[in-house]
């Protein structure tokens, strides 16, 4: 337990938007705690005295909370339990519910005592660029030594391992204009564009509305008559919870709407959040602007906050941050923050500053603050919170100590520019606020604080104009304007003002370790770019992008280069603005909605006969029947025994089929396929094999001609929607000219193989209207006919090596033309077979497959060089490249284990014995009916002249060396008789 | 995202279509030869600035749509059939 000194009631007893009627009960770090609705996790912490709530990702330091928003850098937690767990939330933007659990990220092992602190001490060996220096060798010491060690060391939150059991919607949504932040400047620019009729949606990321306002008790009557006004509007959409994370090309912006994080468990039928895409015709940023930080000794220490944070825990959330304060300020917006802490119940608060006396400071002075004008802030003192800050005048060495329990930080605000610079806006150097402006851009404005029009009236004008201005941009004309709040803003002049020299730390990035030594570091390695020293030091690349700290880095770059900020420039910012979680970017898209499932006409017949399923692309294919107690392997060798035989039956609906129709369809497949079509009678089909213009095989299958200008073709499963395509863009943009329709007609017809020595007389039981025997159907036949009164196409083509038939059928008719041929192949002992045994029996045969043409073999390589014809057709010229004619290239060949039982394995390499050197490899195996034992194709070179020779299969990852015999690819009758029987 | 005015269809989001890249390239004759080929299939400009290309609209009509797009802005100044010469702003 860390001892904290006594404390006054940090609370006030009114005031801000907080519920003191009733009390919130949370925990963190396993203590129990109370807050009220409207507390941020932040605030309640605050209120409850925490100050450590993490250490620092390199140095392990503690951290405490250094803002009210979602610019934090240090205060991250990991919010929930078990599956729910989410890691690196910002406390400051947590929305507090009765029951939140939080722990505590980055301490091992406990937040108080954190013995990975050594990494402090050695900080002097972990500079910018540490990682690629340091760990560069050996390499194999990355992956066992210094990766976990360093995640260990160094890290963020851990995400739950355990399934999310919540949802997630995608939704999408269109508007006139799209307001981008809830402030005076967004609430004056939706009202705007509102009454003048535009359909406006206004965003904004907090769970209250208001922005600054929420601070300023004086415009609170204006805000709720403006959300009032806004909600009476039934063409304007507020959505509160809902960050713009990116802005994308054309107006299209993304959002993540926290629909119940800010619930214990989201209700029935809610999603946990939703994913926005908006496209908007015209879009507002007023994103309002980010309090920066000032470098100096130990700006990081719990203690030390943004003096708008301290101003807002005091005026919204009723929270005294600390009593005794320091306001280390260069700018007259952060005096501000000295009424509010004084009128929440600060004992004192002594300003720092290091500018002359000015009038902001005579003020303060007048109202009865000790200001120190000409002064800087050297450091501060105590562990675990700050006890005293030390200053001095500047150019003085002499310093002294101040009694105090908080550090109010403002180095100026400068515009919240991710958005804009995400569209690649055209930015500004805006000396005056000594920041960055975004410029306009087609369809886009920035207003307000967004683009350094600082204070409540000027934002709440420049709202007005731009709400005005986007609304008649998109063609809605302006209405009278209504009352907007008036009075003084405070001078927004800055005099820059980004470091004090001085020993010690001193933090660009608080929430990636980055010292403003780092940057100097970097720009002596020569990363004198913004956009390189930004990734070598890591600046502004964390979940917080640099949002308090990022100029501030640029300007000690400037510094080192002896350049103005201005010309150095910032990075560009990307998106996310803030953090989203994976579950919202998959929606839906996970799981079972992964993907579509396809199934064939067949598929319930497939599992009540005990199929077991397996995936193709995105159909499920039976892979194998297996009979109660039957092993996969013993119901492949069944089935595919079945075929060699006797008779089988096969359902291979998932083959692509393509319609192809017109005057020129011939002339067009003969220009897509290496084989003529043309000369292809009616009545026939034909093996065809596609290439891709590069010269290496696409696809192959059979294409039947059904009338002159009537062709229908068959793909691979797998490459169904690949030649589809193919066919299209050849067509449409590469022979326009050719009279040529196709249609995909996989789904409208279902088809089945029937295989055997037994297929023909199994088949003339049932068929009626066509003659099938040897005569009136000849290998490679194609005739339409009638089975079980259902219509029927008959191709007389073979995949298995047997005599066999493919039977089509509308798919309507699928179940009662399979049933009524498996009824008819009773008696001669019909076996419907699986995918397995579809494989068995194509490597047996020879056939090549998706595993030989893999997009990586020529038709040469894969045995069938003497398909390529003489004229023109995709791929043909460049298949004649020297490298893909190149003798010596691996070719198909089968290869058999000379131990029949040993298992051969795909991917083994073949290699003479005792030599490493690879001659080619296995691309498909299996145990074999005919031949006998394990059998497979390979690629191999020297192919034919090593037919006869032994050479080992070595498969080193499981540590096997198989001997096999090199062979013909043709396991089965190399003379194709049986297909012609 | 883009969101792409097809010719047939109307405007449409980009998830609907599938990039097929440099529409200005045309297959040359068969005997051109290897290097007129390796051109066709692999040569391509890379340009930063307007290029025109192809969109299939794969979840739509399954059109080839010939598109001038910027490619540091993505901006997209016309859309149009697979036979229409499409204007190319200057830079
Ligand atoms: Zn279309």
């Amino acid at each position: 337990m860390i001892e904290l000194p006594r404390r006054p009631r940090l609370r006030t007893r009114k005031g801000g938007h907080v519920d003191r009627d009733r009390s919130l009960t949370f925990r963190f770090d396993g203590r129990a705690y109370q807050g009220h609705p409207g507390d941020t996790l932040a605030s309640a912490l605050l209120a409850a005295g925490v100050r450590i709530v993490g250490r620092s990702f390199k140095y392990h330091r503690p951290r405490g909370i250094y803002t009210a928003g979602p610019e934090e850098p240090n205060a991250l937690a990991g919010i929930g339990t078990g599956a729910r767990a989410t890691p690196n939330s910002k406390v400051t933007t947590v929305e507090l519910h009765d029951g939140l659990v939080a722990r505590s990220q980055n301490r091992w092992p406990s937040l108080a005592l954190d013995l990975m602190c050594v990494n402090s001490a050695l900080s002097r060996f972990l500079p910018a660029g540490f990682y690629y220096k340091t760990f560069m060798w050996p390499a194999a010491f990355w992956e066992k030594v210094y990766e976990p060690a360093i995640r260990r060391a160094a890290g963020l939150g851990r995400a739950s391992a355990l399934p999310d059991p919540d949802h997630y919607e995608a939704c999408h949504a269109h508007c006139d204009v799209l307001v981008v932040g809830s402030g005076v400047a967004g609430l004056a620019a939706a009202r705007a564009a509102g009454e003048a009729g535009a359909r406006v949606i206004l965003a904004e990321q907090d769970f209250l509305a208001g922005g600054g306002l929420l601070c300023e008790p004086g415009q609170e009557a204006w805000r709720q008559e403006a959300l009032a006004a806004l909600a009476a509007l039934p063409n304007v959409t507020t959505t509160l919870r809902t960050t713009v994370f990116g802005y994308y090309e054309q107006n299209m912006l993304g959002a993540l709407e926290r629909v119940a994080d800010h619930l214990p468990v989201p209700p029935a039928h809610q999603p946990r959040q939703r994913y926005w895409t908006i496209r908007a015709g015209e879009v507002v940023l007023a994103t309002g602007a980010d309090e920066r930080l000032i470098a100096f000794p130990g700006n990081d220490r719990p203690g030390v906050m943004l003096a708008g944070a301290a101003r807002t825990y005091a005026r919204r959330f009723g929270v005294l941050a600390g009593s005794r304060a320091v306001l280390f300020a260069n700018n007259d917006e952060a005096y501000g923050t000295l009424a509010a802490l004084a009128e929440a119940g600060a004992e004192r608060v002594t300003v720092v500053d290091p500018r002359p006396l000015g009038p902001a400071a005579a003020a303060a002075r007048r109202q009865g603050f000790e200001v120190l004008a000409g002064h800087e802030v050297t450091g501060g003192h105590g562990g675990r919170g700050i006890y005293s800050v030390e200053a001095r005048a500047i150019g003085s060495a002499g310093a002294f100590q101040i009694d105090a329990d908080l550090l109010c930080v403002s180095g100026g605000y400068g515009p919240a520019i991710q958005l804009a610079s995400q569209s690649r806006t055209a930015m500004r150097w805006d000396d005056r606020i000594a920041a960055f402006v975004p410029g306009d851009a087609p369809g886009q404005r920035s207003a307000g604080g967004a683009r350094g029009c600082f204070g409540i009236a000027a934002a709440a004008r420049d709202g007005l104009a731009a709400g005005q201005a986007a609304a008649s941009a998109a063609g809605f004309a302006a209405k009278a304007a209504f009352a907007l709040p008036e009075g003084d803003d405070p001078d927004a002049t800055v005099a820059p003002f980004w470091e004090v020299r001085a020993r010690g730390k001193s933090f660009v990035d608080l929430q990636h370790d980055v010292t403003t030594a780092d940057i100097r570091l970097a720009h002596r390695e020569g990363y004198r770019h913004i956009e390189h020293a930004k990734r070598y030091t890591t600046h502004a690349m964390a979940t917080d992008q640099g949002k308090t700290g990022g100029l501030v880095g640029a300007a000690v770059l400037a510094e080192a280069r002896g350049e103005t900020v201005a010309v150095v420039g910032m990075p560009t910012y990307r998106p996310y603005v803030s953090p989203v979680t994976w579950g919202a970017v998959a929606g839906h898209h996970r799981g079972r909605a992964f993907a579509p499932i396809r199934r064939t006409m067949l598929h319930d017949w497939h599992a009540r006969r005990g199929a077991e399923f397996m995936e193709a692309g995105l159909w499920l294919r039976p892979a194998f029947y297996a009979r109660p107690g039957e092993a996969p392997w013993d119901a492949i060798l069944r089935e595919g025994r079945a075929v060699r035989q006797a008779v089988g039956i096969c359902d291979v609906s998932t083959l692509g089929k393509i319609d192809v129709q017109g005057s020129d369809a011939a002339t067009f497949l003969d220009r897509l396929y290496t084989n003529t079509f043309s000369t292809l009678p009616v009545g026939k089909a034909r093996y065809g094999l596609m290439l891709r213009e590069d010269g290496m095989v696409m696809d192959d299958g059979t294409t039947s001609r059904l009338a002159p200008d009537h062709f229908f073709v068959t793909t691979t499963t797998a490459n169904a929607g690949r030649v589809m395509e193919h066919m299209e863009f050849h067509a449409q943009t590469v022979w326009p000219e050719l009279d040529v329709q196709f249609a995909s007609v996989t789904d409208q017809w279902a088809s089945m193989s029937v295989a055997g020595p037994e297929a023909r007389r199994t088949l003339a039981k049932v068929i009626a209207g066509l003659d099938i025997s040897d005569a009136g159907l000849p290998f490679m036949g194609v005739a339409d006919a009638t089975l079980a009164g259902c219509p029927v196409r008959v191709f007389r083509i073979s995949f298995s090596g047997e005599l066999a038939f493919e039977v089509a059928t509308p798919a309507g008719y699928a179940l009662a033309v399979w049933e009524a041929i498996l009824a008819a192949g009773a008696e001669f002992g019909i076996e419907p077979y699986g995918v397995e045994a579809l494989g068995l029996l194509r490597i047996e045969k020879g056939h090549v497959a998706g595993a030989e043409l893999n997009g990586q073999t020529t038709m040469r390589d894969v045995g069938l060089g003497k398909m390529a014809k003489k004229g023109d057709f995709v791929g043909k010229v460049l298949a004649g490249r020297p490298g893909l004619t190149d003798p010596a290239r691996p070719r198909l060949v089968g290869v058999r284990a000379v131990d029949r039982e040993r298992q051969i394995r795909p991917g083994a390499h073949l290699v003479e014995p005792g030599s490493d050197r690879s001659l080619g490899w296995i691309t498909s195996v299996t145990r074999s009916v005919e031949p006998g034992g394990w059998i497979g194709l390979a690629m191999l070179s020297g192919d034919a002249d090593r037919h006869g020779q032994r050479l080992v299969a070595a498969f080193p990852l499981m540590n096997e060396a198989v001997e096999v015999e090199i062979s013909s690819p043709h396991f089965v009758d190399p003379e194709n008789a049986r297909v012609r029987s | 995202m883009h969101r792409i005015d097809c010719p047939w269809c109307g405007p449409r989001d980009e998830a609907e279509f599938a990039y097929r890249g440099d529409a200005t390239v045309r297959r040359p004759a068969h005997d051109a030869g290897i290097d007129a080929f390796y051109d066709y299939v692999y040569t391509r400009a890379n340009p930063r600035g307007w290029h025109t290309e192809w969109w299939h609209h794969a979840g739509g009509c399954r059109q080839f749509v010939k598109v001038v797009r910027h490619t540091m802005t993505h901006e997209i100044a016309g859309t149009g059939k697979a036979g229409d010469s499409l204007p190319v702003p200057a830079e």
